[in-house]
């Protein structure tokens, strides 16, 4: 067979094609990895060597970042040091070789527990309305629907800062600042529209006989949701509730302007991951790499569904 | 008022004596109660975090309220606010930048965005796994995104800096991409691509893959050109989606603060000073409530407006 008479079908690419089209988009992505990559590698670099240059690529992979992640250092005279009983874990062993001693843990750990509460808390409050209003909207005639669900959308939509400020002071007015159940609520608030969109979608698709022929049998309405509905949408409620959990993960904005200790999340904390002379790129590198292995994760178990979540439900494929 | 004068009758009696959790066993709920059961939690949280915040926004905007004074008199001050918001010429320097980057970042994430598509859609080995792999940039918070450029922006260390010696020549400690006035509106405009172009590509690809095979089919029987075909067919029934994509980023970008705030904070002096930063620092650094109350209704009744546009787009897409 030539390539003349072997006329490919239009569905099927053939397979030069094929290959050129793959290895630009093995390329794209690869590029893309990178700068992931060296965040990854550099939270192993010791702190010369993450700002060495030209950039160091083969190093002596060390603990100092992550080390220096959860605790703080503080310098000391080589007396001292040498007074001191032998370094009982790797971080002590690690800052005495530069001179430095653990002086106690950091802030980083209360603050990834914070990132966890709140989105956890708020993730599951806002997937419980939404499974019930999407429910509602998706199985009753409810006057002005169209316009509840937009309302719903449109108070996603809204800049951030925008709501930030008279939040602020009614946080302030209520003692809600800076507590980590404000912030539940608040992200809760702004998940809910995604939770209500995307379970409506979901809902839409489990077959109304199901329910139907439950009533039939004698149940109620409320044991139809529980017993039928619910199990039937626990795919797209999971899918849904790792999206809030996303969001409420990464959220950084509300973060910053509304807490600034106790209930201060991961994102905000970061950048002020300081070291001996401006930040400490080990340590926040660490930070990146322990803050962004979940979402990784994540990415995994929703890669069927994140088109349907990024479009709120819209495009379903 | 009659009915309270009635006496009730022993099954009336019984009805009210009885629990609510029984009652509601014994008849189940009728559906309308239900409905409204299920939906006034959301829309009654949504009233008391968004809706009252807001209107209490319109207020404000409308007096010389500062929140760093909470016991100094209000006025009111009428329209002034909107009124200075708007000759404000350091607002409309931050509409300038934000426009700048608009542009760019849909400009760039479109164009790349659909050729990854395209490709993808060619359906090599494993297109699957790199298309999973091509999308982490878009889940990851920008805020931390925003941080960690900074790093690779570095003059001379830096990653970036490095690989742009490395492929032009040009010395990497002879720039730098955030504290350079030229540069700067640039790198914002290359994180956000490099983190938005999946999200551009997953839902073009969702267009590319919605055309049915048989119009390929009778075009080639047509004897229609590739070229062709790919500006008759492919761009004209993927549009709707690829609309879709622009409308989202142009939303989000248009809010666009906490990869900007972390990577550049506005600067150098202003140069990338989005409408969102501006906010930030009338609102919480310079602390004028009043007047960053006006600025914000502004920019809510532009999303606002955006979003409606938005949701009709969506209504579209779903009804292919």
């Amino acid at each position: 067979m030539t390539s003349a008479i072997c006329a490919h079908s239009v569905v099927e690419p053939s397979g030069r094609s094929k290959s050129i089209a793959g290895s630009l988009v093995v390329v794209y992505a690869l590029l893309s990895m990178l700068p992931l990559f060296w965040i990854f590698l550099t939270a192993f670099k010791s702190p010369p060597d993450s700002i060495a240059y030209p950039p160091k690529v083969i190093f002596k992979p060390t603990m100092d970042g992550y080390c220096g992640l959860f605790s703080t250092i503080s310098r000391q005279t080589p007396e001292y040091i040498a007074s001191l009983p032998p370094p009982t874990s790797i971080c002590d062993k690690v800052a005495r070789a530069r001179n430095m001693v653990v002086a106690g843990p950091s802030n980083f750990l209360p603050r990834f527990v914070n990132s966890l509460v709140i989105a956890f808390g708020s993730t599951a409050l806002s997937v419980l309305l939404g499974v019930m209003a999407a429910y509602a909207f998706s199985r009753f005639r409810v006057p002005g629907k169209d316009d509840l669900l937009f309302f719903i959308l449109s108070t996603r939509m809204m800049p951030p800062i925008a709501v930030a400020i008279p939040v602020y002071l009614m946080y302030r007015w209520l003692g809600l600042s800076d507590t980590r159940s404000g912030m539940i609520l608040l992200y809760t608030a702004v998940n809910v529209s995604l939770s209500v969109w995307l379970l409506k979608g979901f809902i839409d698709e489990i077959p109304r006989e199901y329910e139907e022929a439950a009533l039939v049998d004698g149940y109620t309405r409320l044991q139809a949701f529980r017993k039928i509905v619910l199990p039937q949408a626990a795919t797209g409620i999971v899918a849904t509730a790792i999206f809030c959990l996303i969001f409420a993960w990464n959220e950084y904005a509300f973060a910053v302007l509304l807490t600034s200790g106790q209930a201060q999340t991961t994102p905000p904390f970061i950048p002020f991951i300081i070291g001996e002379g401006g930040q400490d790129w080990p340590a926040v590198a660490a930070a990146t790499t322990l803050f962004l292995v979940p979402i990784l994760g994540f990415t995994v178990l929703l890669r069927k569904n994140l088109l349907r979540g990024i479009t709120f439900g819209a495009v379903r494929k | 008022m009659s009915e309270t004068t009635v006496p009730l009758t022993i099954a009336e009696h019984a009805a009210r004596a009885t629990p609510d959790a029984v009652a509601r066993q014994v008849r189940g709920l009728s559906d309308r109660a239900i409905a409204w059961l299920f939906i006034s939690p959301t829309i009654l949280l949504l009233l008391a975090i968004n809706i009252f915040p807001l209107v209490w926004t319109v207020r404000l905007s409308f007096t010389n309220f500062r929140a760093n004074r909470p016991n100094a008199k209000i006025l009111g001050v009428g329209i002034d606010n909107y009124v200075s918001v708007l000759t404000d010429p350091d607002v409309w320097a931050a509409m300038q930048s934000t426009a700048h980057f608009l542009f760019w970042t849909i400009l760039l994430q479109t164009a790349l965005g659909f050729a990854l598509a395209w490709l993808v859609d060619r359906r090599f080995k494993s297109h699957g796994f790199w298309t999973t792999v091509i999308l982490v940039p878009m889940m990851l918070s920008p805020a931390v995104v925003g941080n960690f450029w900074t790093f690779l922006y570095q003059p001379q260390i830096g990653l970036w800096n490095y690989a742009v010696q490395f492929l032009t020549g040009i010395p990497a400690a002879s720039f730098s991409m955030i504290g350079s006035v030229k540069l700067a509106r640039w790198a914002i405009v290359v994180v956000d691509t490099w983190m938005w172009t999946p999200y551009v590509m997953l839902i073009c690809l969702a267009g590319l893959r919605s055309i049915p095979g048989y119009i390929y089919e009778a075009a080639e029987v047509d004897r229609a050109s590739p070229w062709r075909q790919f500006w008759t067919i492919t761009v004209p029934m993927a549009l709707p989606f690829i609309m879709l994509a622009v409308l989202f980023r142009g939303i989000e970008n248009f809010k666009m603060f906490d990869m900007v705030n972390l990577l550049t904070n506005g600067g150098p002096g202003s140069t990338t000073e989005v409408a969102s930063i501006t906010l930030k620092r009338e609102a919480f650094e310079k602390w004028r409530t009043g007047y960053s109350s006006a600025f914000a209704i502004i920019l809510f009744v532009t999303v606002f407006g955006l979003a409606n546009i938005y949701v009709k787009a969506l209504n579209r897409v779903k009804s292919r």
